[in-house]
């Protein structure tokens, strides 16, 4: 009896057994590819695994419960708070949690197939829970209020996202919408603000706002720092999406707005109710795209002194109680901020494919 | 008047100019707060600050600047540190990119898998956890200079930064660089003799053994005959530190890191795009016409993948452009660390500070996608 018929008798395992045959070592080069693969993978994983998992600390509560070489988690447990929500005083934060399921239960709403009258819903919708959401974060008729001086962490970053994205939106529409219309002047102011946001660093933006927005406003008006990081952010980030919907724009053949003006629609009722939903629904990866990038970049505002989730993980590196804590907090800023992006990614990815599959 | 109300020539030019009435009214709005503003706060203005002396410390210097020097060149450092990472940055993360993009079409589903993790991990973190992760996780945790790791015992790499040797006399390296510059025209003559030539007769040059010669073997030659005859100021630990060579700072290195890492993460994604957008059938057409695998791929599949490719790696190039502006987090003396940071807080003067690093990055942004659409329109497809 050969090797092969005593496999036979198993045929799941013979088949995967024949199948990474094929895959990895069918030739020389495939094997010597694979095996240097997998010694690539081993040495990047084992010290990772053995740092994080294996020779970990989790319990405990001072730099003292950390004596062996892997990492110290007991360090981002004790700073957990600080992580999520910066600075805010521990008796509000049930503020904090009530605008995330808000947000939540918004996103959900959004996506929901029985929503009625989606067009004019969804907007509706997110401007009552950006309303409501502001107000339960800064506080005010009612509630305590809480300086902005005292948000931060994984809280900052997503207030930073979820603000500068619905300025940005529906700014960049109006903006893609201003560059493909026939008034020249228009046109043309539109593609200068666009080229000119595109064309500077974001870092230079965040200064431009937090440095000269004061210096514009009428004498003894004051605009909040956390406001001036997030207008600066918007306009940047509006730039951007008015390229997402121009891409979506010119995908629309002409002859859709030319049938709508037949049937007697002027500019916007052609723009609203027949060219940008068609146009929104192709532009949709693409602004997600943007709005990941937006994400990632709420980062810089740490450069204007907000500490953001990256920014507290940075500040809290100069505590003398933990010492020599750089990879602790890096890997956990690192992972939230991978999570949230690839997830939004992944989900931009599944709808995109549903969309593909009901056409 | 209705009749006016309802043309609709009429209505655009009302628009446009109440759009036009609008932005005027904001701009002129915002220039009498803003002197105002100044006034009352006792602030200058103008942009003699330029020519005062800067007296700033800079780390990291390859001007003739000094402290003693003014503020116009106290910018050209910053500039010119901008444009050094952003060119050696841009250069590092296109290899990588191209290594990682085309890893990821492999056949092997391992090193494709591998390529794939390395894509998804670095799109999906910010840009600046890598520059403070490089900054003060690898780099602060290398060891001192007295357990540097050493290059050849040439270069050493350590916790103040990476050492390297340089010429005492660079006289032998601006003639190689001039000999190497004569080589890339005169291969740029023979293609396009070479192209006239084959046009004319059908004979067909092998320009790219030219090629070879001139832009690899020839700058190789010269640069190596240039190393001989110069004299090295190689480093060398004296005590605590290294003497002598150059010294890459912390910061140069941490930020060529990871802009190199990160930007090769969306460079490969381009790559695999692009490779992948050119159809089977052009490759069986290329093997039906009897060319062979390497001549299939140099003659047919690359320049139709990179008329693809061009036009997002030209935003990829703006973005390191954009993006060697991270280093302000860091302190490496970049436009924007040393302008908008240390300029800025010695003399006050924003309005005219921002302006100006803005206008350069604009101008400089202009440069690169000038240069890559005149390359862009070399690969296009010409269409009749």
């Amino acid at each position: 009896m050969t090797v092969a018929s005593t496999l036979g008798t198993r045929p799941v395992c013979a088949s995967l057994l024949r199948r990474m045959k094929a895959d990895y070592f069918a030739t020389p080069l495939n094997a010597v590819v694979s095996l240097l693969c997998i010694a690539a993978i081993a040495a990047i994983a084992v010290p990772i695994l053995r740092w994080a998992l294996i020779d970990a600390h989790f319990a405990g509560t001072t730099r003292a419960d950390c004596t062996g070489s892997g990492a110290c988690w007991v360090f981002v447990k004790a700073r957990f708070g600080q992580f999520m929500y910066g600075f805010y005083p521990p008796a509000e934060r049930w503020r904090v949690n009530l605008a995330a399921v808000l947000m939540i239960t918004a996103t959900v709403l959004s996506f929901w197939p029985g929503l009625p009258r989606r067009a004019l819903a969804v907007p509706l919708l997110w401007a009552g829970f950006l309303v409501v959401a502001a107000w339960l974060l800064a506080g005010g008729a009612g509630l305590t209020r809480v300086e902005t001086r005292q948000w931060g962490g994984l809280m900052l970053t997503v207030f930073l996202s979820v603000y500068a994205g619905a300025l940005a939106v529906p700014l960049g529409i109006l903006l893609a919408l201003g560059r493909q219309s026939e008034l020249p002047v228009i046109r043309l102011v539109s593609t200068i603000f666009i080229e000119f946001w595109r064309g500077v660093p974001i870092i230079t933006v965040i200064f431009l706002a937090s440095l000269l927005l004061p210096l514009v406003m009428p004498a003894g008006w004051d605009i909040d720092r956390l406001v001036r990081a997030l207008v600066g952010l918007a306009f940047v980030i509006a730039a951007y999406m008015a390229e997402a919907v121009r891409g979506g724009l010119q995908a629309i053949p002409k002859g859709q707005a030319e049938a709508a003006s037949a049937q007697g629609l002027g500019y916007w009722q052609t723009t609203g109710l027949v060219v940008l939903p068609q146009a929104l629904r192709i532009s949709m990866p693409a602004m997600t795209n943007e709005f990941i990038a937006l994400v990632k970049n709420t980062s810089l505002v740490s450069i204007v002194s907000i500490f953001d989730l990256l920014g507290i993980a940075q500040a809290s590196l100069a505590d003398p109680a933990w010492v020599g804590m750089n990879m602790e907090a890096y890997a956990f800023a690192g992972t939230v901020y991978w999570l949230i992006c690839f997830g939004l990614s992944r989900w931009s990815r599944h709808l995109e494919a549903g969309r593909k599959k009901t056409h | 008047m209705t009749r006016y109300f309802y043309d609709k020539r009429v209505r655009e030019i009302f628009w446009q100019a109440a759009l036009l009435a609008g932005l005027a009214g904001t701009i002129i709005l915002i220039v009498r707060n803003a002197s105002q503003n100044m006034v009352n706060a006792g602030m200058a203005s103008g942009f003699d600050f330029l020519w005062r002396t800067s007296g700033i410390d800079v780390s990291f210097v390859l001007t003739s600047y000094t402290p003693d020097a003014n503020i116009l060149a106290l910018l050209w450092v910053g500039v010119a540190n901008t444009l050094v990472i952003t060119f050696v940055a841009a250069i590092a993360a296109t290899l990588l990119g191209f290594v990682v993009g085309i890893a990821r079409l492999s056949p092997n589903k391992l090193l494709a898998g591998l390529a794939g993790a390395y894509i998804e991990f670095v799109r999906n973190i910010p840009l600046l956890f890598f520059v403070l992760f490089w900054y003060f996780g690898v780099i602060a945790a290398l060891p001192g200079p007295r357990q540097s790791i050493g290059f050849f015992a040439v270069a050493f790499l350590n916790n103040r930064g990476l050492t390297i040797p340089v010429p005492t006399d660079g006289t032998a390296f601006r003639i190689a660089a001039l000999v190497v510059l004569a080589g890339f025209i005169a291969q740029a003559a023979i293609a396009i003799w070479a192209k006239r030539r084959r046009d004319a007769t059908g004979l067909i040059f092998p320009v790219w053994a030219s090629g070879l010669a001139l832009f690899i073997a020839l700058p190789a030659l010269a640069f190596g005959i240039a190393a001989a005859l110069s004299s090295w100021d190689v480093p060398a630990l004296r005590g605590f530190n290294y003497r002598g060579g150059f010294v890459l700072v912390p910061e140069f290195v941490a930020l060529f890191a990871a802009l190199a890492t990160y930007t090769a993460g969306f460079i490969a994604e381009i790559v695999r795009g692009g490779i992948q957008s050119v159809v089977k059938g052009q490759w069986e057409a290329a093997y039906a016409l009897g060319l062979r695998p390497n001549r299939a791929l140099s003659l047919i599949v690359i320049p139709q993948a990179m008329r693809v490719m061009v036009p997002p790696l030209t935003s990829q190039y703006l973005n390191v452009l954009k993006n060697s502006s991270f280093g302000a987090a860091i302190a490496f003396p970049e436009l924007v660390s040393v302008f908008v940071g240390s300029a800025l807080t010695n003399t006050g003067q924003a309005i005219e500070i921002i302006a100006i690093t803005l206008a350069i990055y604009l101008a400089l942004g202009l440069a690169v996608s000038g240069f890559m659409n005149w390359f862009n329109a070399r690969t296009r497809l010409v269409t009749r």
